[in-house]
């Protein structure tokens, strides 16, 4: 063991104990919201310092087990902001909603541990030690309102569904370990092209790839997501449409990097199901969010969707693919966290006021949300210059680099198709009067500002200045 | 130092009107928007002025400085950025742009006082001095759009800034409807200025004009070079109010005052001098083009000129006046005196701001009347807006020293070297009008016999936040000129055309231009200087001398009259030549043929398909795990049979 | 290898399913079967049953059982590590290792104070 062990792994740490402490504080100190909060954000700045520094490195530690620096770092610092966020909105929100406990910092620190650690996993053991962590962190968050009944069915489903694919994600790493002779991605990408037999070591990364594609909410391992996201706590749900998919995406992207870079033959055929897999994970999400008359689960349904966009990236399997995800990434984190933030505020203390109907005439009510809201809504369609047309720009540009032009063709089709429900909340909200009203969410909380500004500012930023994010991630 | 001062220059102006903009309505007091309103335009000019004399130090080849703030987006080779040039050229529109800018911010502090949009207004003229910035500082034509683009949605926000109010204007009743034209003209203008991007990207692989200038005449037939130019000066036109887009130019007069000298005089207008001026060495590769030029601006200048001489809206006068004197500028351009062109936009921007100004004066004091009918003997009542008021009209009628003799002499000087006699003479006439016009309304409205209702009107005199930038004007409008002395009285005294010669070296040496004698020019400075007196001379015999004369003149030649009262019938062939049958083409053929039939119809198609495709995924979604895990084991067995033995 | 060589694999699990199968399926058929009172009753230590074994626990036996799993898991972890500590020991990283097992082992210890804390333990 070596400093350089510890440095790769230590945001990791750093957000770790810091999980740890806050449950301390949680069991040792009375009245300890507030407390518990600011350490919570203390240790996510901590994170996202101490990934800033060692940022430039380039690091493998404990013997091949974790990497540290550069794009991993990045998914760091996606992490932790997505978790400074969250806790920013969460507190109106669920003690508005009456699930305010104080487990959910220490919860929602482990759950960015655990992503943090599938970020920096190089060895399968690693990687599903970090999507355990994770998801039993989600698994509990997403039952967190635990008096409605939507909340725990939720949780139920998730963790049935979700253990179910970890099980299958697992049994891909024991198949792939049996035919490379490692749990290492090292081991995956010296020996692929040589294993004795094939067609285990394929069904290894078939089932790893559904294993991951159930993470990220990809077609067809993706009908938990309306239902997990619906019930969710909105804040939560927010978090795990972003963080989650996020951490999912950057263990694919290191997983298919080895896969690829191993010379192996037949990865055109992992590209082209990756190809497939995105068109439907696009189509599918966009074309069933248009019948939704519930906005968090229109939200649910274009995450999927966006799932899809990403993917394209990783069909690609170019560097360029793996740049514009990352790219997207960021522009997703504040688009979809914002969009998910509104629809926390606007919820009631019943967990209703969600439906399109309920937005009518938002302009007038709450013109400065429904003004935001239509930030968000824009950048989701991908109209430039917000943050989310960047984004895709850069995956379609990828996917024509890898001549797969028809690819790009698809997301340019469904990303038209998304402009039907994305743009109807816009309308709904501008352009058409309210009848009848029920009692609407919360007043607007000085945190809760702060997180949305952060949202509208990252949107605009990276939509209005994309070469500076550019020149950043390069 | 530039590099350090000029993203501030440009970004002042943009803070201001995010400032008000955004808390404008929580900050409330008027002082303290016109505080910030005014001082981020006044900050930047005193920024301009250092840099100004920087450059003065700097060697004449040194003098062109590149700043990139922002690199936007790079796509292959092609790439956007934020990347400036101030060179000589620049430099003159930045010190007009935000000195003028300043005076009129600070002017409409009192002109504005009491408006329910106050803190609206100078969030809005802050825009528009941040774009207006953008678009004579760009180093490419792809900021200079934005900028262009970004003058007209401020020029459309501010003509319909009052957009409650009814305007009698051509054609249209609303003050909304003037801005909707204004907006149309110059998308149509816009148009041409796109396309004649694309065709010099398409030939040069660029759209920085120090690469293009330098590539030229490159693999450009002739006729593609004309072609290119006269769509950039389509969008001049536009911008410019030129034949045939000038008709939107009065009636943006339906903004307020200040409006309408910072920008519908000032400033936004000379976009397409500019625009010109910056592309001279293009310009100069097609002599078709120039011609044209040349022809279009002295038709606009003569056609505008006449149509001033019987308006009775104060500020109408000075609209037509506005498009008058841009045609003069074109014709500088199109006859290749670049410097003389520049000149006139600086004392033109002093003079008609100081019109505009003085006219809002009087608008202001006569409790919001235009028509100088209901004017007359205003000269006791507003002293220093009588003086100023002259003086600008002194300017703009070519006499000497006033700045306006000098810019004007040059060019018509350069267009009987230049050009042809015909050009010169139609100026000439235009001259005389100008001068008729403009002392027809000081004599309206401050001599005279007083014919407002004494009971409801009670003139008074402006406060000093609106005499004050009156006074500043004036004076610059006096001495302005002096910038610019003839050449016959030595070598070295046009100053400004010793500055310019850098910057337009290339072009010039396109054009082989031709020197006049001394004795002609003398000659010519005599006869403009005897035009403008000549028309003064008449506007006093018939508006103060014998009043009853105008009438009577009205009668004799009741053709001409009325001709020019209807404004030539331009908005007439308009409306029949071009809106009609596009209002009956869109209708029959568009509407119902087209977006109808086709587009709406596979529209439609589409979205029931796509619609009911949504509720067959919807039913799907049955909320039943075991389902879930169904759909997830076919996935997986379909996923691991193409990766296992979809090899074949 | 080839899958050929797993054939006797697939022999022995194929015997096995058929063992199992044949022996449930063959106790049906050849035993004998007279059912008395006394065999169908249920047997409980000798005593006699006195109400439904489908009865609701309380969620805390479910608590307190996984909480006992959790901390038992825990030695298992300290089986290997304290078979190869020797080994690291000789190599002058005593310490370290050590260390690292103090460090998990305070982690638990974490969670230990927080389950006290909050009650789980509490019975009533």
């Amino acid at each position: 063991m070596s400093e350089h062990d510890f440095l790769a792994i230590a945001p990791i740490t750093t957000v770790a104990v810091f999980s740890l402490i806050v449950m301390l504080v949680d069991a040792l100190v009375k009245k300890n919201t507030s407390l518990m909060q600011t350490l919570s954000v203390v240790g996510l700045l901590g994170g996202i310092g101490v990934a800033i520094w060692t940022l430039p490195k380039s690091l493998n530690g404990f013997n091949g087990l974790v990497a540290g620096g550069g794009m991993t770092n990045l998914f760091d610092i996606l992490f932790c902001s997505a978790g400074i966020l969250t806790v920013f909105l969460a507190k109106d929100y669920l003690e508005r909603l009456g699930g305010h406990f104080n487990e959910f910092y220490t919860l929602l620190l482990m759950a960015t541990s655990g992503a943090m650690l599938m970020a920096h996993a190089t060895d399968f053991i690693t990687l599903f030690v970090g999507v355990e962590l994770m998801s039993i962190c989600f698994y509990v968050l997403a039952g967190f309102l635990r008096r409605q009944v939507r909340s725990n069915e939720a949780a139920i489903k998730y963790f049935l569904l979700g253990a179910f694919a970890s099980g299958f994600l697992l049994y891909g790493m024991a198949l792939i370990y049996g035919t490379v002779g490692g749990t290492g991605y090292a081991d995956v990408a010296a020996n692929a092209a040589t294993v004795e037999m094939p067609f285990i070591f394929w069904a290894g990364v078939a089932l790893m790839i559904v294993g991951l594609a159930f993470k990220v909410a990809a077609f067809p391992f993706h009908q938990w997501a309306p239902d997990v996201y619906e019930g969710a706590p909105t804040v939560i749900a927010g978090f795990m449409s972003t963080a989650g998919k996020a951490a999912a995406f950057s263990a694919f992207i290191i997983f298919l990097n080895s896969v690829y870079g191993s010379g192996v033959e037949g990865t055109d055929r992992v590209q082209i199901l990756l190809a497939v897999l995105a068109v439907g994970s696009m189509f599918i999400g966009n074309v069933t969010a248009i019948a939704q008359t519930n906005v968090k689960r229109m939200l649910a349904y274009s995450s999927v969707a966006h799932a899809g966009y990403m993917l394209i990236g990783l069909a690609a399997g170019s560097p360029d693919g793996s740049f514009g995800i990352i790219y997207y990434l960021i522009a997703y984190l504040f688009m979809q966290l914002g969009a998910f933030a509104i629809v926390g505020l606007l919820e009631n203390e019943k967990g209703c006021n969600l439906t399109f109907d309920d937005y009518k005439g938002l302009s007038k009510r709450r013109p400065g949300l429904a003004m935001v809201m239509a930030i968000f809504m824009f950048s989701l369609t991908g109209i430039p210059p917000f943050a989310g047309f960047f984004g895709k720009y850069q995956l379609f540009k990828a996917a024509i680099g890898a001549e797969m032009t028809w690819l790009a063709i698809c997301g340019v089709v469904a990303s038209v198709i998304s402009v039907w429900f994305y743009l109807g909340l816009v309308i709904a909200m501008f352009f058409r009067d309210s009848e009848e009203k029920q009692a609407e969410g919360g007043t607007l909380g000085g945190l809760s500002t702060a997180a949305l500004a952060v949202a509208v500012v990252g949107t605009l930023v990276i939509g209005f200045l994309p070469q500076a994010i550019y020149d950043l991630l390069s | 130092m530039a590099s350090t001062l000029l993203p501030f220059i440009l970004l002042l102006p943009f803070v201001g009107f995010l400032l008000n903009g955004l808390l404008g309505k929580k900050i409330g007091s008027e002082k303290a928007i016109g505080t910030i309103g005014t001082a981020v335009v006044a900050l930047p000019f005193v920024f301009a002025v250092v840099l100004f004399f920087e450059m003065l130090g700097a060697p004449p080849e040194g003098r062109t400085m590149h700043v990139t703030l922002l690199s936007w987006i790079a796509a292959g080779d092609f790439s956007v950025d934020f990347a400036y040039q101030l060179d000589q050229l620049s430099m003159i529109f930045l010190l007009i742009v935000t000195g003028v800018g300043s005076l009129i911010h600070l002017y409409s502090i009192g002109y504005m006082h009491g408006d329910r949009g106050f803190f609206r207004f100078f969030s809005y003229l802050n825009l528009f001095i941040f774009m207006m910035l953008n678009l004579v500082l760009a180093d490419n034509f792809l900021v200079t759009f934005l900028g262009w683009e970004g003058v007209g949605l401020c020029s459309f926000l501010l003509i319909g800034f009052w957009y409650d109010r009814e305007f009698e204007g051509t054609a249209i009743k609303w003050t909304g409807d003037a801005a909707k034209k204004a907006f149309v003209m110059n998308r149509i203008g816009d148009l041409g200025m796109l396309i004649g991007m694309f065709i010099l990207f398409s030939q040069f692989g660029t759209l920085k004009y120090a690469e293009i200038a330098s590539g030229l005449p490159g693999s450009m037939s002739a006729e593609m070079m004309t072609i290119a130019t006269l769509c950039l000066f389509l969008g001049a036109c536009g911008k410019s109010a030129q034949i045939p887009l000038s008709v939107w130019l009065p009636d943006a007069m339906a903004g307020p005052t200040p409006v309408s000298a910072l920008i519908h005089a000032a400033t936004m207008v000379t976009a397409g001098i500019f625009l010109v001026a910056r592309n001279a060495a293009l310009f100069s590769m097609s002599h078709t083009t120039m011609a044209i030029v040349a022809g279009v601006a002295v038709t606009t200048a003569l056609i505008a000129a006449t149509v001033g001489l019987v308006q009775n809206d104060i500020k109408k006068v000075l609209a037509y006046s506005t498009v008058s004197q841009l045609g003069f500028m074109f014709v500088a351009l199109g006859v290749g005196a670049w410097t003389a062109a520049v000149f006139h936009v600086m004392t033109h921007a002093f003079f008609k701001a100081l019109l505009f100004l003085g006219s809002g004066s009087v608008i202001h004091g006569m409790h919001e009347e235009q028509d100088m009918q209901k004017m007359g003997g205003l000269k006791k009542y507003m002293p220093q807006t009588y003086k100023t008021y002259v003086i600008g009209s002194l300017a703009i009628a070519g006499v000497i020293p006033f700045s306006g003799f000098f810019s004007k002499d040059e060019i018509l000087a350069s267009a009987f070297a230049n050009g042809n006699a015909i050009l010169w003479g139609v100026g000439a006439l235009a001259a005389f009008c100008t001068a008729f016009y403009i002392f027809r309304s000081v004599f309206l409205a401050f001599h005279g016999e007083e014919r407002f209702d004494h009971t409801h009107v009670h003139p008074h005199e402006s406060p000093a936040t609106m005499t004050i930038p009156l006074w500043i004007l004036a004076v610059l409008a006096t001495v302005g000129g002096f910038l610019g002395l003839p050449i016959v009285l030595g070598e070295h005294v046009h100053v400004l055309h010793n500055w310019l010669e850098p910057v337009f070296a290339q072009a010039s040496a396109n054009m082989h231009g031709h020197h006049l004698s001394h004795t002609l020019e003398w000659i010519l400075m005599g006869v403009s200087l005897s035009i403008a007196i000549l028309g003064i001379f008449l506007a006093y015999r018939m508006y103060v001398k014998r009043p009853e004369l105008s009438d009577r003149f009205a009668g004799s030649f009741k053709g001409l009259y009325k001709l020019l009262w209807n404004k030539w019938y331009v908005d007439e062939v308009y409306e029949e030549a071009v809106v009609k049958p596009v209002w009956k083409a869109s209708k029959s053929v568009l509407l119902k043929g087209v977006d109808k039939g086709i587009i709406d119809g596979t529209l439609h198609g589409l979205a029931k398909l796509t619609g009911e495709a949504s509720n067959l995924f919807r039913k799907i979604q049955t909320g039943i795990a075991q389902q879930y895990v169904l759909v997830f084991m076919i996935g997986i067995l379909v996923v691991i049979g193409w990766l296992v033995f979809g090899g074949g | 290898m080839t899958p050929q060589d797993y054939l006797p694999l697939i022999v022995m699990v194929l015997t096995g399913i058929a063992f199992g199968a044949v022996s449930i399926k063959a106790h049906e058929i050849l035993g004998p079967r007279r059912p008395s009172k006394e065999k169908e009753s249920t047997y409980e230590s000798g005593m006699q049953p006195v109400k439904t074994a489908h009865e609701r626990f309380s969620v805390k036996y479910y608590l307190v059982a996984m909480l006992f799993i959790l901390f038992d898991i825990e030695v298992v972890f300290m089986y290997p590590w304290g078979v190869t500590f020797q080994d690291f020991f000789d190599q002058g990283m005593g310490t370290l290792t050590l260390v690292a097992m103090l460090l998990f082992i305070v982690t638990l210890l974490f969670g230990y104070i927080y389950i006290l804390k909050k009650g789980a333990l509490k019975w009533d």
